[in-house]
């Protein structure tokens, strides 16, 4: 099979960039896509040219590095994989194919289709952990946790923090990203006692690095290779909301 | 040079405890006065940046990846080890330890794996406190599975998603204490140089991938997390940028190299599909608790699997190995299916899988069970082949996934150059010549949660409360000058052939010659063209792109060149080890039946290679393996 793409190359973060064409062909529907970049490169190095720059590492679709918007899609046409997990078979013969980097306010490109991703570091910095000294935790049977909760933090916990929601997302608000890590930790009896001062903290960084708002379309979670549920966008927003009235009324223990 | 292992004196169960106290402190006001430098942010390095940080050290975490969140440990899937006996079906930290021993085909340190299943217990307390989503049953405790080469039920999971749970956890530990300035953070950063002074190590040299700025980075000790080298095979489960650049690097600067030919082929993953093929997928270990394993009785059967009578069908494991069945070990399960294929039984366009059948267990226990159990590698598997294995097995074949070897350390986890200590995949402690499954996982958190902790500081005590050294000292200037000249080298080389052209040569070679089965004439062979095509690779590589820049072509570049090195000094200790013993099997030492052949009275014993210059042949040490509790013992899964 034979396709065509349209490529952003972009120099670094500093230079403009521009869509490029190339042809990619004797490709085999079972290629995954990045199998077909890499033969593209492949030619593009034999013939003296620079290959195309694109995040990528585990190819199974659990690391999060991989990030191509794929005909103005976050990791392309299906539903519920990354864009290690497309495969050319769900592409026809003779289609022109778009790839671009995930793009965002607080994601500026560094090369081609590699993003700079690390406002979400600062995030994590900021709230989403839960404190626990190595050598000072109980034993883990002595907190019993209802399946169903484990169960719903695990569900939010699966979020591989690729920024495929924030690509989707027109106003580039880290919502989803930030509601699945900080409700994982909320959920569980262990995360109880920072559950506030994690919300504030968290969306306090979300909005200084420069992350839009959310206005509740949900494209994120549309886009999201793990599917992860925008009802954990909500859970948030109370979380958010009881933080901050807590705040209000805040007064010393005595 | 003496490979002394610092293993304590005293009965086994009471060594541990007797070093902690032996050991040296260091006064909690000096602590932030020492700088650790933590290369690798995977599990055992994430966790040993965030307890040395939480111990008050000064530290400085790298990673060539965007993010400590992104290594290799998050693509771990079936599970983590540990003798809780929270199954009460007879677990014990003995047991565990024996298990361990017994996998690694008795030729791992005793005082080592002990001490890691002593630990094990802490580390699922650790990891659930911090947040971890563990299996848990409808009352609310923590859920287990079984895994190869054990008969309890000990290892602990997060749907197939183990590994990804565990690194979210230590890395949010790690974020916490880089959010609190006590861990510097350097992402983007690849370690090209480990810097030696006056025998000691004190510092790296650094390329940050995305601005190519080159820079020198001192403390008063290294420590190297950078997980395992089966990307030497070019197909491999590693992540495909996993390499051994950082550890090959400490190994030329006086680093011994030990058993590097010790390789897990796993037997469960995806079969190759094409040439275009970059990366081989893992079907989880965990899978083996339900799917039965087999293969044609008849050779050249091309019928469909659903088409072949129960009475055609070989349950090879099942048959040789009745008490383990499809749980015997990986080493032991990887040959079988070879032997299946070899005898032209094998399935599949390549006639190189057999099958892994769950529809027993989808008749025992519902197609509901299977997929909550399951259900993401099912996934995984129906995206890559396109075929459901609800309703027709799947297809495997082994494939290169872990490195038993690495960097040779002490039983403080420091290499053969004081300072520098060497954690998780790259080092070669815990697991002999095969490591059993869901220990991987066990043994970088144990490294970095609750055994550093404890050595680095008897190290750091002697060393004066100096500032680190200048990064102006003659060594960190050599140091990089070396770095630039490698690169400019490859940069400049105007070759004709691309990286990855090489990187699938050499692959070949040591799959052929050095990976599953092993002999004298393959190994011979091998370490006359691997020279040869490492001249070839120098000669006329093609490297686009400048220093200055993002350039990958570049990274693989030098990540290969290293690959050459470290694959010859692969074959050689093949060559060496004339017994056949776990991952590593030489056709001559086999018995009638086709099972590996140990020679403990002459190889019972580390294999220890120091590097001696580029075109000197590496110097062969061993360190003799003691066992003082356990008897060695035939292997057996009968
Ligand atoms: C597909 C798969 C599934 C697995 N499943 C299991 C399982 O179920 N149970 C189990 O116990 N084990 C499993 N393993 C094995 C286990 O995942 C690994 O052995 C383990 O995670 C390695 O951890 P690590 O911390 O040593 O290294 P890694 O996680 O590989 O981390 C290495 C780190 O070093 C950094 N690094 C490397 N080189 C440099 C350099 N030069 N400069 C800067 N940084 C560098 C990387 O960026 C990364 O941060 C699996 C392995 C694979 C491949
Ligand atoms: S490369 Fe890891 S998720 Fe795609």
């Amino acid at each position: 099979m034979k396709v065509t793409l349209r490529v952003w190359r972009q120099k670094d973060s500093q230079s403009a960039g521009q869509f490029e064409e190339y042809d990619a062909d004797g490709l085999n529907p079972n290629m995954s896509f990045l199998e077909m970049l890499d033969v593209v490169n492949e030619t593009l190095t034999e013939k003296g040219d620079e290959p195309i720059a694109f995040a990528h590492d585990c190819r199974e679709g659990i690391c999060g590095t991989c990030s191509c918007m794929i005909d103005g899609k976050p990791h392309g046409p299906e539903s519920g994989v990354t864009t290690c997990q497309t495969y050319m078979r769900s592409f026809k013969d003779g289609d022109v194919i778009t790839v671009e980097p995930f793009r965002g306010s607080a994601f500026p490109v560094q090369r081609d289709l590699i993003t700079d991703r690390d406002a979400f570091e600062k995030i994590m910095q900021a709230g989403g952990f839960i404190t626990a000294r190595a050598g000072s935790c109980q034993d883990a049977n002595a907190l019993p946790i209802a399946k169903d909760v484990a169960d719903l933090a695990m569900d939010a916990a699966s979020c591989v923090g690729c920024g495929a929601c924030v690509a989707a997302c027109k106003n580039s608000s880290a919502m989803l990203f930030v509601s699945a890590k900080a409700g994982q930790l909320n959920l569980l009896p262990q995360g109880q006692p920072e559950k506030d001062s994690r919300v504030l903290n968290m969306v306090a960084a979300m909005d200084e690095a420069g992350f839009g708002n959310c206005t509740n379309q949900y494209e994120c979670s549309a886009a999201c290779p793990k599917l992860i549920s925008e009802e954990f966008i909500s859970k948030l927003n109370r979380d958010y909301l009881v933080a901050s009235v807590k705040g209000l009324f805040e007064s010393k223990a005595l | 040079m003496i490979l002394d292992s610092k293993i304590p004196s005293g009965p086994l169960e009471k060594k541990w405890d007797k070093h902690i106290m032996d050991g040296k402190l260091v006064n909690p006001a000096n602590k932030r006065k020492y700088e650790v430098i933590v290369v690798g942010t995977g599990l055992a390095g994430a966790s040993a940046a965030s307890s040395l940080a939480e111990l008050g050290y000064t530290v400085k975490a790298f990673t060539f990846h965007d993010s400590p969140r992104r290594a290799h440990s998050i693509s771990a899937q079936g599970g983590i080890n540990a003798s809780k006996n929270y199954q009460n079906d007879g677990d014990s930290v003995y047991r565990l330890f024996y298990d361990t021993v017994k996998g690694g085909d008795f030729r791992s340190r005793e005082a080592n794996v002990y001490r890691l299943a002593q630990v094990s217990s802490n580390i699922i307390d650790q990891c659930t406190a911090l947040g971890v989503p563990f299996a848990r049953e409808y009352g609310g405790l923590l859920a287990n599975r079984s895994f190869g080469g054990a008969q309890v039920s000990r290892t602990f999971y997060a749907r197939g998603q183990t590994g990804q749970q565990l690194l979210l956890g230590a890395y949010s530990g790690l974020s916490r204490q880089i959010g609190l300035g006590n861990v510097q953070s350097f992402p983007n950063n690849e370690m090209l140089e480990l810097v030696v002074i006056d025998g000691h190590a004190r510092g790296i040299i650094t390329r940050n991938v995305i601005t190519g700025a080159i820079e020198r980075h001192s403390a008063h000790s290294v420590v190297l997390a950078t997980g395992g080298y089966g990307n030497v095979f070019y197909l491999s489960t590693n992540a495909l940028n996993c390499n051994v650049t950082a550890a090959w690097r400490a190994h030329r600067k006086g680093a011994v190299f030990a058993n590097p030919c010790y390789t897990q082929i796993h037997p469960t993953c995806i079969p190759v599909s094409g040439d275009y093929q970059s990366k081989l997928t893992l079907m989880s270990e965990s899978l083996r608790n339900d799917g039965r394993i087999w293969a044609p009785l008849k050779q050249g059967d091309k019928r469909p699997p659903n088409q072949i009578p129960e009475d055609e069908r070989d349950y090879y494991l099942e048959r040789k190995y009745p008490s383990f069945g499809n749980l015997a070990p990986r080493d032991i399960s990887s040959r079988a299916a070879k032997e299946a294929c070899d005898d032209g039984r094998g399935v599949g366009e390549t006639g190189l899988g057999v099958y892994l059948d769950f529809k027993d267990a989808i008749a025992r226990l519902g197609e509901d069970t299977i997929r909550e159990r399951y259900g993401n590698l099912f996934d995984i598997y129906h995206e890559i082949t396109g075929e459901s294995a609800y309703q027709q097995p799947m297809r495997i074949y082994p494939a290169v996934h872990y490195t038993m070897g690495g960097l040779w350390v002490d039983y403080n986890l420091m290499s053969s150059i004081p300072g520098c200590f060497v954690l998780g995949e790259a080092n070669y402690s815990d697991h002999g010549a095969n490591r059993l499954g869901a220990s991987a996982l066990m043994q970088g958190l144990a490294d970095g949660y609750f055994v550093l902790p404890y050595t680095l500081p008897h190290y750091l005590a002697d060393v004066p409360r100096d500032p680190a050294p200048p990064t102006d000292h003659l060594e960190f200037v050599k140091a990089e000058e070396d770095v630039v000249e490698r690169t400019n080298k490859l940069l400049d080389n105007n070759g004709k052939q691309t990286v990855k052209s090489f990187h699938k040569r050499l692959g070949k070679i040591m799959w052929d010659k050095c990976g599953m089965a092993r002999n004298k004439a393959g190994l011979e062979e091998a370490i006359k063209q691997i020279p040869e095509l490492r001249e070839e690779f120098h000669a006329d590589v093609r490297v686009p792109g400048t220093v200055k820049d993002l350039n990958q072509s570049l990274e693989i570049a030098g990540r290969v060149a290293d690959f050459f090195e470290l694959g010859e000094l692969m074959c050689r200790d093949a060559l060496a080890r004339e017994e056949s013993c776990g991952g590593h099997f030489r056709e001559e030492y086999q018995s009638e039946e086709g099972e590996a052949t140990r020679n403990d009275a002459e190889y019972a014993h580390v294999s220890a290679w120091e590097w001696k210059g580029k075109d000197q042949p590496p110097e062969h040490h061993k360190e003799p393996l003691e066992y003082e509790s356990v008897k060695l013992a035939t292997r057996s899964y009968k």
